[in-house]
Parts: C-alpha cells; sequence; structure tokens
C-alpha cells in the first residue's frame, strides 16, 4: 500500500467524519444535548485533525485545531451550544469541508471565510474560558494551535530507552520555573483493547517536561481473580511543564476516552505534600514487553505491601528480568501482554457493534452486476428453449427452471442492493446549501429532511446532487418570501423548506416543499409572453402556468443575483432529471408554498420498457417517457401542409412522428391507423403522439451501452437484449422528437400545442 | 504476454486467412478473439451500408460489419453457412462478416511483400502487404486502417 492508498483512505474516512459532524451539529442544533453526541462531534474534528496531521497538512490541522479547541469548551460545559454558537460551529463544519476537499483536489478555499471563523472560534472558545484557565499563564488557544498535535502525531512514538533514576528525591532542589501539574491517570480497560499502552503514553508525558510517577498498585486483585485484560493500574504524575495543561492533555488526546484523568495545578500541593503516595524511582522500560529491554540498567521497583500476591510475583519479576515467566509479567503489568490479544478482541465486538461494512471498487461491483445481467437473460433464454421444446409441461426440467428463475431474481435484487446507498449525503449537502442562501439572502430558514435512509442507486445519487441544489436555491431564494414579509402573512417568520424521500412503486419519490409564496402566476405569464414563450391571448390552465418554469431561458428573478436567476435554472433541473429516467412535477398554492415531486427509477442499470415493433425491428421504448398509448382512428388524423399530419387527442392536436422513417427503417410514411400511437413528453413539455407498428409488451431490461464497441447513435439511447437473445435498441423518445421538429423549427415550438 | 515476446524474437507471427468473394484476406492472429457463426443482427439506424447492425455477444452489443462492403466490394448477403470473426480493434470489438476462414499462416516479415502501387484509395488504407502462399495471393489488412479511432469515437 503506497501513501497515495493512504492518503484516499484518509480522505474517505474524512468525507465519514465530516458527515458525522455534520449530523452531531444538526442534532444538537435541535436541542439534543446529550454528551455523547458532544462526543461524537469532537471525535469526528478530532481525527480529521489528527489523520491531516499525518499528511502534513497544515492548513487542515490549524483550522481543525481551532474548531477543536472550542468544541472542547462546549464539551466540558464551559459553552452553552446556543443557536448563534452552533451557527459558527456549522459554517466551520463547512469550511473544515472545503479544507478538506482543497487538501485532495488542490485549489484554494476562501481564506478571508476561513480567518474570520478562527478568530470567532477562538472568541467563543475564550469568551469562557478565562476563568478556567486563570492560574497559569494564559497558553490556552494561540500557542498549541501549531504546538499541540506535533507530539502525538506518527513520528512520536520510536521508542527511546530512559529511566527515571534521576527523579530520586530531588525534585526540591529543583527550582519551579514552570508550573508544576498531578496528573491521575487511570486507563480502563477499553485503552488498552484499541492498542494504545499506557507506558508509550508516559514517556510522551516525559517529553514535555521533568516528572515523577507514581504507580498505585492498590487495585491489583490476587492472580486468580485477576482478568488478564482488565486494568489494574493507576498513576499519579508530578510534572513541570511550560507547556500547560493543554500540553498534557494533548498528549492523551487520542485515549482520553478511555481513561480517567484528571490534570491539577499542582504548586503548592505539592509543597505540601499532602499526596498519599512516596515517591518511588521507576523504571518505565519495564512496561514493555521485550527481553532486550533487561539488559538495561534499571531500578528495583518498591511497591506498597499491602498487595499480596499478584505483587510478590511483580516483585521478583523486577528483580530478574530475564525470568519474568508469562504469568507473573502478567500479573505485573497486564498492558502489554493484554493489550494486543484485548484490542483484537475487542476490535472485533466493537466492528460487530457498528455493522460491518467493507469498501469495494465501485468497478467490481458493476461487473457482478453486468454478469448477474446476463445470467438473468441466460436463464430466460433458457426457460424459453425449454418451453418450446418440452411438451409436456410437468418436467422435473421446468420445475428446476421455476426455482432458478427465482434464485436469479434474487440474486438480481440482492446485487443491485450493493450499490443502494441512503440519500442521506446529498441531502446534508443540501443543509449546507440551504445555510449558505439563507445567510446570502438574509432569510431565515430552516431545512427539515425526511426519509434519509430511502436507499437507491448510487449513480441515481450522484447525479442527483446538482439538480437538488438548483432547486433548494429556487426554493430559498425566490419561494420563500424575506421574514418581514412572512410576519405581515401571518406566517412564522423562519421559512421551512422540507426535503423527503420515500420509495413508492419501484421508484424513489423526492419531494422539496416550500411554505413560501407559491408560484406568481401572473408573474410567471407576463415573463413567457415577455420572453415569447406563449402568445399574449393563450388560455393557459393554473398547471400548465406553473410548468411553464421549466423553459429554458425562463426566470421570475427580477435582478440576477448571485444565486440563481441566470435563467439556467429549472430547464436544466428539468432535463438532468429526465436523463435520470426521472419525471419532475410542481404543485403550487399561492400563499402557502410550493412542492416539487421528482420520481427517479431506483438504479440506472436497469429500466422499464414499453417493447414495440418498427418495420419489422424491436425497439424498446422507455415507460417513463410515454403518457398513454392510443389506437389512431383514421377520423382523428388530419393532414397539415405537404408532410406533416396531427392527431387529435381530446380536441388538442398532436404532431404524430413515424418512429419508422425519423429511424430510417423505412422509406414511407406508414400508415397511423395500422399502428398505435404513443403520446410522449419530451424535453420542453411539448407533446408528441409517436407512431410504431405494435406493441409487444412490457418489460425491465437491462441498459446495454452501445458506445463501448461502437459509436453513437442518433436517436438511439442504448441498447439491450431481450429472452431471445436478440440485441434490441432503447429509442431516445427526445432524439427522436427534436428530429421531427428540425433544429430550426425548435425555437417556434411552445406549449402552444 | 510472453507469447507475443517469444513469436517477435523469432520474427515470426501468426496470422488468420479468410475469404471474401474470391480474394483472400488474413489479419493478425493476435487481434481476433474469436469466430462465430452468423446470426441476423438488429439492424440500426442512420448507420453506413457496410454497418451490418448489433449482436448480443455474452452480453456485449457487438457491432457487426460486413467486410466485403468496408472494402469496397459488393455487399454480403449473409447466410448461416458466413463466419463473424470478432476481433479486436484499438479498444473496441468489432465482429467482421466474411465468407469463410480459410487458413492459420505462421510467416515472418520476409514472406510480406509490400503492397503494390494502386490508385485506389480504399486499399492503400488497410492493406499492409501481400503474402503469396500456395501460389495464393493474400492480403494483409489492419484493422486500425480500416475502423480508425476517430470514427468511432465521432459521435
Amino acid at each position: 500500500m503506497d501513501m497515495n492508498e493512504i492518503r484516499e483512505i484518509f480522505f474517505q474516512e474524512c468525507e465519514e467524519q465530516l458527515a458525522e459532524l455534520e449530523t452531531g451539529l444538526l442534532k444538537l442544533n435541535d436541542g439534543d444535548r446529550d454528551p455523547e453526541t458532544v462526543n461524537a462531534v469532537f471525535r469526528a474534528v478530532h481525527s480529521i485533525k489528527g489523520g491531516a496531521g499525518a499528511f502534513a497538512l497544515d492548513d487542515l490541522v490549524a483550522f481543525a485545531h481551532v474548531f477543536e479547541t472550542t468544541l472542547d469548551c462546549v464539551r466540558s460545559g464551559k459553552l452553552e451550544p446556543s443557536q448563534d454558537v452552533l451557527k459558527v460551529m456549522l459554517k466551520s463544519a463547512d469550511v473544515l469541508a472545503d479544507l478538506t476537499n482543497a487538501a485532495r483536489d488542490g485549489g484554494t478555499v476562501d481564506e478571508s471565510r476561513s480567518r474570520a471563523l478562527v478568530k470567532e472560534l477562538e472568541a467563543l472558545a475564550n469568551g469562557e474560558q478565562p476563568a478556567a484557565h486563570a492560574a497559569p499563564e494564559p497558553v490556552a488557544a494561540k500557542p498549541a494551535v501549531a504546538a499541540a498535535p506535533a507530539p502525538t502525531d506518527s513520528s512520536g512514538f520510536q521508542p527511546i530507552p530512559f529511566s527515571f533514576d534521576d527523579f530520586g528525591g530531588e525534585e526540591e532542589e529543583v527550582l519551579m520555573v514552570a508550573p508544576t501539574y498531578t496528573v491521575t491517570f487511570k486507563p480502563r480497560a477499553e485503552l488498552f483493547s484499541k492498542g494504545n499502552e499506557a507506558a508509550l503514553l508516559l514517556r510522551d508525558l516525559s517529553r514535555i517536561g521533568e516528572m515523577s510517577i507514581h504507580c498505585h498498585t492498590g487495585d491489583v486483585p490476587t492472580l486468580d481473580r485477576m482478568d488478564p485484560e482488565g486494568s489494574y493500574l493507576s498513576w499519579t504524575i508530578s510534572i513541570k511543564t511550560e507547556k500547560g495543561e493543554e500540553g498534557i492533555r494533548s498528549v492523551f488526546e487520542f485515549a482520553e476516552w478511555d481513561c480517567e484523568l484528571d490534570i491539577k495545578l499542582a504548586e503548592e500541593a505539592e509543597a505540601d505534600d499532602e499526596r498519599p503516595m512516596i515517591p518511588v524511582p521507576f523504571d518505565l522500560s519495564l512496561l514493555e514487553d521485550e527481553p532486550a529491554i533487561g539488559d538495561e540498567p534499571h531500578v528495583g521497583m518498591h511497591v506498597e505491601p499491602v498487595v499480596a500476591a499478584a505483587v510478590a510475583a511483580a516483585e521478583t519479576a523486577t528483580g530478574v528480568m530475564q525470568a519474568a515467566a508469562a504469568a507473573s509479567a502478567r500479573a505485573e503489568k497486564k498492558e502489554a501482554p493484554a493489550a494486543s490479544a484485548a484490542a483484537q478482541a475487542n476490535a472485533a465486538n466493537a466492528a460487530n457493534a457498528a455493522g460491518q461494512t467493507i469498501r469495494v471498487d465501485l468497478d467490481r461491483v458493476d461487473r457482478l452486476i453486468n454478469l448477474v445481467g446476463e445470467l438473468v437473460i441466460n436463464q430466460a433464454m433458457l426457460s424459453q428453449s425449454v418451453i418450446e421444446n418440452d411438451n409436456n409441461g410437468t418436467s422435473s426440467i421446468n420445475m428446476g427452471l421455476e426455482e432458478l428463475q427465482q434464485l436469479t431474481r434474487e440474486i438480481q435484487d440482492s446485487v443491485m442492493a450493493i450499490r443502494a446507498q441512503p440519500v442521506k449525503p446529498v441531502f446534508q449537502r443540501m443543509a449546507r446549501t440551504v445555510r449558505e442562501i439563507a445567510d446570502i439572502t438574509g432569510k431565515s430558514v430552516r431545512l427539515i429532511t425526511e426519509g434519509e435512509n430511502t436507499e437507491v442507486d448510487k449513480t441515481v445519487i450522484d447525479k442527483l446532487a446538482e439538480p437538488l441544489t438548483h432547486m433548494i436555491r429556487n426554493a430559498v431564494d425566490h419561494g420563500l418570501e424575506m421574514p418581514e414579509k412572512r410576519i405581515a402573512a401571518g406566517k412564522n417568520p423562519e421559512g421551512t423548506v422540507r426535503l423527503t424521500a420515500k420509495h413508492r412503486s419501484g421508484r424513489i419519490v423526492i419531494e422539496l416543499t416550500d411554505d413560501g409564496a407559491g408560484i406568481n402566476r401572473e408573474k410567471v405569464r407576463q415573463k413567457a409572453i415577455d420572453n415569447d414563450l406563449i402568445t399574449a391571448d393563450a388560455n393557459l390552465s393554473d398547471e400548465e402556468i406553473d410548468n411553464l418554469i421549466f423553459h429554458a431561458g425562463f426566470s421570475t428573478a427580477d435582478k440576477v443575483s448571485d444565486l440563481s436567476g441566470r435563467g439556467v435554472g429549472m430547464d436544466v433541473v428539468k432535463r438532468s432529471i429526465q436523463a435520470l429516467g426521472g419525471r419532475i412535477s410542481i404543485q403550487s398554492k399561492p400563499g402557502q408554498g410550493s412542492t416539487f415531486s421528482m420520481s427517479l427509477p431506483l438504479t440506472l442499470a436497469v429500466l422499464d420498457g414499453m417493447v414495440v415493433t418498427v418495420a419489422g425491428q424491436t425497439l424498446v421504448v422507455p415507460l417513463t417517457a410515454i403518457v398513454e398509448t392510443l389506437q389512431p382512428e383514421a377520423a382523428a388524423i388530419h393532414s397539415f401542409g405537404a408532410t406533416q399530419r396531427l392527431i387529435s387527442i381530446r380536441n388538442s392536436f398532436c404532431p404524430l412522428v413515424d418512429v419508422g422513417r425519423i429511424l430510417n427503417f423505412r422509406a414511407q410514411q406508414a400508415n397511423p391507423v395500422e399502428g398505435v400511437a404513443l403520446l410522449v413528453e419530451s424535453e420542453g413539455g411539448g407533446q408528441r403522439a409517436l407512431m410504431v407498428d405494435a406493441i409487444q409488451g412490457q418489460r425491465q431490461v437491462v441498459i446495454k451501452s452501445l458506445e463501448a464497441n461502437y459509436m453513437h447513435v442518433p436517436g438511439i439511447a442504448a441498447a439491450t437484449i431481450l429472452g431471445d437473445g436478440r440485441v434490441a435498441l432503447i429509442l431516445d423518445v427526445d432524439a427522436v422528437v427534436g428530429a421531427s421538429r428540425g433544429q430550426s423549427l425548435r425555437q417556434e415550438m411552445s406549449l402552444a400545442s | 504476454m510472453s507469447y507475443v515476446v517469444k513469436n517477435l524474437s523469432q520474427g515470426s507471427r501468426e496470422l488468420i486467412a479468410f475469404r471474401i468473394g474470391n480474394q483472400e484476406f488474413c489479419v493478425s492472429i493476435m487481434s481476433v478473439r474469436e469466430i462465430r457463426g452468423w446470426t441476423p443482427a438488429t439492424k440500426m439506424p442512420h448507420s453506413p451500408a457496410y454497418m451490418m447492425g448489433v449482436l448480443n455477444l455474452r452480453g456485449a452489443v457487438l457491432p457487426i460489419v460486413d467486410l466485403a462492403a468496408r472494402l469496397g466490394m459488393r455487399p454480403a448477403e449473409p447466410t448461416p453457412r458466413h463466419v463473424i470473426i470478432v476481433a479486436q480493434v484499438g479498444r473496441k470489438i468489432v465482429g467482421l462478416l466474411v465468407d469463410a476462414v480459410s487458413d492459420i499462416l505462421t510467416v515472418t516479415d520476409e514472406n510480406i511483400q509490400p503492397v503494390p502501387e494502386v490508385s485506389s484509395e480504399i486499399e492503400r488504407q488497410f492493406a499492409r502487404g501481400i503474402l503469396a502462399i500456395d501460389k495464393r495471393m493474400i492480403c494483409l489488412v489492419e484493422l486500425e486502417g480500416l475502423f480508425p479511432d476517430h470514427e468511432s469515437e465521432a459521435a
């Protein structure tokens, strides 16, 4: 594994941590005061900082550190996580995400923004902190920014042999230049199970100042009652350091949750010497489980005689290091041998609890999905040929085939489920969008998300983010009113945007609702007339007016803002949703808000299609495009000009498009009465009646790329393989409709049909 | 891979020879994936005349080219006796419809004669040499010349 791979993993984890961070902050924002939530938030920032330190991403480390310091204040209860505080925190989370992205992909971050936030964070941290830090010089945040993470990062753990021989009893003669702290450190069993080791922590601690250590062995039980993976020792450390409490904490920063740590400024206390323990010279190297250490000079360990059997064993061990048998070594310092075993066991337990996951390359999953697609096709072909060749339908082959069919279907579902991911990450990104736009527009907005765990294919998720962002922007920028207006209308000054996802009949439905003013139909209509989208006397229903906003070049914003109003909004949204095989619709009630609902397929690998025949060829028309099918009657067909023909459907006229002619499958237009018309809705909202010869049926097809071995064919979206093993082409409805009206006709085309 | 290296070091290479009409052609065996019988292909709209359509090759969509038409000869009228040579061209896989596969040849570079000066553009595009074997003339075809990358990626 080279450095790049490790880096990649780090950034993947960062993404997870950032999501965790945001979830936690939002929970806090909703009034959750569970300390575990605060801890989770803290841990997320902390892990990012730790990892970033290892990769020397200084910007990230510096910012994460300040953030962490402030979060620590929240954690310790010094800072009340009020709405205002959380606003800053959420912004900081955004900047942290930006910095992470910048570190991964290069690029720059708006420095002024992060610097301003650093100031705000520091202000928050210091605002309530001075009281706590009165005694030592104010070392709080600033110097620690650079210094704190350094000693704990990966490079810090080189085993340097050292002893505390000198510490005998000479504390008095040292001048008290630096403040002395008394640190009580009592590791819990989890500390060892996570692979931390007390000896290494103490050794690190010794690096930041002169110290003396006292080991409390009073809790060590007798051998027969001892849990080899338990933790029985604790230490009292008296340390002289200029780094302050901050510096000491930073040594324990990766172990803090798994131990009892108490740091006190102890100058006076020490002078009084009221400590119950007598200073004992103590060789830390004994903690090591390596026989080599036995060669080094070490001093004997004096333990209080209260301890019985275990300590006797311990004394033997200290006297003759080489003879330290497994049992006595364990009795003396369980952590070293126990740590590794316990770490494994507990790691496994922890993993079980959290639900095991593995990271798999997407390509591999795709290959599997492809193969299963083949399997399904092959199974269908096999069934078909068995049925054709088998006269008595009760044979055991038929039974077996049925089971095979069920199995393959189950395999297909399971494999598809691998690609399915909850929509949560996208929704979380939207939370950020809402915050940013609310900030810029000066509106107060609350985003409520529902059904974040609804799962959908990863490709759909990836392509969902952009249209959703557009829509959220529109909802906040255009949909919601300014707070004053809302108060005037008798609404809550805080606007609500609701984003929901749910499964409905094999598709995912995503709805975006705002409680704003709704669509101003008069304005939309006027705008459409101004832009020549409709004629001034066109008679449109409310729904048709609402749908005008999906037209290219349409924007009702009076002036172009940073956010929206460039006229690339809803038409782009509609197109990208349609490209995903989805549909979008809008309901709006004046004064009460609008709802956009999108219905998307759960996967892009399969498609619901209508299998049709055109000029002897089998084609598949995506079901999402078809509005209705009908058998044209001769009376409903009207010639229009030299070649055009219109079909009248419930008193509206719709152009007839002969698919076979467009695709050049036949030279002459077919007789519409002999075929079937598929009424389709295409990009731009216009309806067309596509003429095909016959409908074979409806089925789910596996999408195959044509471009892989050939090239893009106009009018054809992709290919698929039918049950008989033949390739069938999937019609690109938009392209066919586009070809039917020609490029020059495009501008004239409007909703007027 | 080692197989290729060995062949190159000996200066010899293997070619698959096939027949279209009364002419013989050959392509490097390394570009041939498999050989299969003709089954009706699905027609493609707006495709060049030599494009016969697409076939299902174990789940992949395989475009079929009528090599006779592509080489400017009379288009083939495929029967079940026709053969499709599945070949790798660049990064893509195409099926070449030919009348029959006739031989596997092992030749060295000395066996390959240069293409004589001919006026036709199309022959110059694909012909990389001529082999004289048993008084037969076999034309060495370079598939990359027939299906240059820019054509397939024109879309």
